[in-house]
């Protein structure tokens, strides 16, 4: 590669001064599509300029609608758009200047690898040796220098999903748009690819909306995470705060594995009754979300939960429930005990060191965390 | 067609021998040379005698000689009709494949009742009687005064090709990813840019195919060419036509000879094309 002295990278688009930041605010938007529901239902988002942010949920969740609508591909139903505080609501999504990455890749197959990324740089009239330097340029910063010559269909998954990646960032567009752009990747490949899009986001820093419905991506990617269900934002934060401190049920499920306690209406004052077992509850694991009021749930992660041979053995002011070991997974470094907890038999699941003796099915325990491990959420 | 050696060489099942995969049964190959004959051999006919040295059709041809070219080549009819056919045929394929292929865009992007209703009444031209078309563009074209004209004919010409280049550009259609115009419009490309920059070139096939055919049909035509004629302005299978029914003049089978040779190097361009891309 040819770097010749002035390799500083100038702003190609229209947006002048840091092309690194770029706010994009959504306003009350809506879509409806004249279905049962709105695909997106009044949704109010501000995202940070330089933010690696994810859009998580179920497929029909909103979060693609979103997306594309961010991209111009769909008309907004109601609500506002903006760019950096200019509303681009009406403006056709060639002229947003927004990259946008797709998981079947979407490149031109009637063009080579060269010719694919210098695509956005010739519909912007950038002058041939200026293409030239940027084209080789970004190949490099994807790790793809030497194909420009090939034809997409001679490349593997993995590279063209490289190449369809250089030319959504060669233009320096305001934002780019992710929409499941792993999807179609065997698992290595995926980690990979994840790794140096993560990397990509850091040398770029520009801002990063990824739409996936896979958990572990998200949390493995992300600086905030929008987990979208049935058209709105259930909740939004860093994945620690979506993982440690979910506000409903449908969160605490949908990011890793949780015990759940159903309360149904519950006083949540200082303690808890649930299949005649009394727990205490510490008010600063009460979700402040409003539906907490109408309907709550305990939850405990896995690895919150202790095991003990006996009551006894359980420390004070800890909570704890009777239960019946249902099966035993062993996943190397950990086990899993899968439990039938209360009387109820309520299914469950801890993780135990194989240190800490033998489980066999069938044996009762009691299985015991701290009030401050569990989370009440909106049910 | 293709037995692997490693089926071959497998336990053999009883006595039974190996024969090849997916065999031609005789009497298939057969029927197959009698149709291919059937359609060429007019053709095999016509070419020899058109260098016939006889006063009238004879085949087989007396001895041999460029004279009926001659003819050809000399007589202002004849040459005034070819070149006229060629004009109508060259516009009506211009103007076929532009409205053509818009059709089959547009009708690729919609669906449901309209769709299917517009596909089916663009192809009314086709399976409609020709005379019954024919009699009513002469109708309509007599109070616009559209008879004897280039226009006329273009235009008459296209009704009926627009049906065959919407078929191949749908047909091109089929193989192609809606997902690459969103790509290009997010790498700033207008939907008119995408068009010409992605949607062409990968349709281009369909097109280039679409506007032979409709070249062809307009070459070929005869019906609505007979209604539209004028004293000044007839086309080369009209004139044909008058060789035959009223003159008898054995230039006609040079005529047709040309014809010929034209009709199947504008079908096989494509393929030259095509041949010469590859080795590129």
């Amino acid at each position: 590669m040819t770097t010749t002295p002035s390799t500083t990278v100038k702003a190609t688009g229209s947006s002048p001064g840091t092309p690194s930041g770029t706010e994009i605010r959504l306003d009350r938007v809506t879509k409806d599509f004249g279905l049962a529901a709105p695909a997106v239902d009044d949704i109010s988002l501000t995202i940070r300029p330089g933010e690696f942010m994810t859009f998580l949920g179920p497929s029909g969740s909103g979060k693609t609608t979103t997306l594309n609508l961010i991209a111009g591909f769909e008309t907004l139903t109601a609500g506002t758009i903006a760019l950096n505080g200019t509303d681009v609501s009406d403006v056709p999504p060639h002229r947003r200047n927004l990259g946008m990455l797709f998981q079947n890749y979407a490149l031109f197959p009637h063009l080579t690898v060269a010719q694919n990324v210098a695509y956005p740089l010739r519909e912007r009239k950038v002058p041939k040796r200026e293409i030239a330097r940027k084209v080789a340029e970004v190949l490099e910063l994807v790790q793809l220098t030497g194909r420009d010559d090939n034809h997409p269909s001679q490349l593997s998954g993995g590279q063209q999903q490289r190449v369809a990646l250089a030319r959504a960032i060669v233009f320096e567009p305001r934002a780019l748009l992710l929409d499941e752009p792993l999807g179609a990747l065997d698992r290595n490949l995926r980690s990979a690819l994840q790794a140096e899009i993560r990397r990509i986001h850091r040398e770029v820093g520009s801002t990063f909306v990824f739409v996936t419905h896979d958990q572990e991506e998200a949390m493995n990617l992300s600086d905030r995470i929008a987990l979208f269900n049935n058209g709105r934002i259930e909740q939004i934060g860093t994945p620690q705060q979506l993982y440690a401190e979910p506000e409903t049920l449908f969160t605490a499920r949908f990011l890793g594995d949780s015990n759940v306690f159903e309360l149904g209406q519950a006083a949540l004052d200082r303690s808890i009754v649930w299949d005649g077992e009394s727990w205490g509850v510490d008010p600063a694991t009460v979700a402040a979300h409003p539906g907490v009021r109408a309907g709550s749930a305990i939850v405990v992660r896995p690895e919150d939960v202790e095991v003990a041979a006996r009551r006894d053995e359980v420390p004070p002011g800890a909570n704890a429930v009777r239960a019946v070991v249902r099966d035993v997974e062993y996943m190397g470094s950990y086990r899993t005990l899968l439990l039938a907890m209360g009387g109820r038999g309520l299914p469950g699941r801890t993780r135990v060191s194989p240190l800490r003796g033998d489980y066999a099915i069938g044996d009762e325990i009691v299985a015991w965390w701290r009030p401050g491990a569990q989370r009440i959420v909106a049910a | 067609m293709t037995s692997s050696p490693a089926t071959a060489s497998g336990p053999a099942i009883g006595r039974r021998r190996y024969t090849k995969v997916d065999p031609i049964p005789w009497w298939l190959k057969a029927f197959g040379g009698v149709v291919v004959i059937f359609f060429i051999l007019p053709t095999l006919f016509v070419i020899p005698m058109s260098f016939s040295d006889a006063a009238t059709f004879e085949f087989p041809p007396r001895g041999f000689t460029w004279r009926l070219y001659e003819n050809f080549f000399t007589n202002p009819i004849w040459l005034d009709s070819l070149s006229n056919s060629f004009l109508v045929a060259t516009l009506t394929a211009v103007l076929a494949t532009t409205v053509g292929t818009a059709a089959a865009v547009a009708l690729s992007r919609m669906q449901g009742r309209v769709a299917r209703f517009v596909r089916t009444l663009l192809m009314v031209p086709i399976v409609a009687p020709a005379i019954v078309v024919a009699v009513a563009v002469y109708i309509a074209f007599l109070g616009w005064q559209l008879t004897g004209t280039v226009l006329g004919y273009v235009l008459a010409h296209t009704a009926i090709a627009v049906p065959y280049v919407v078929v191949s550009v749908t047909g091109a259609l089929g193989g192609f990813d809606p997902q690459l115009l969103r790509a290009a419009s997010s790498l700033g490309s207008s939907p008119s840019r995408a068009f010409v920059r992605v949607t062409m070139p990968l349709i281009s096939r369909g097109i280039l195919t679409g506007a032979i055919f409709a070249f062809i049909v307009s070459f070929d035509e005869v019906v609505l060419a007979l209604f539209l004629r004028s004293p000044v302005f007839q086309t080369m299978p009209v004139q044909m036509y008058n060789s035959v029914t009223v003159e008898i003049d054995p230039t006609i089978s040079a005529a047709s000879s040309l014809m010929v040779v034209a009709v199947t190097i504008i079908f096989l361009l494509p393929q030259l094309l095509r041949g010469r891309a590859r080795r590129r």
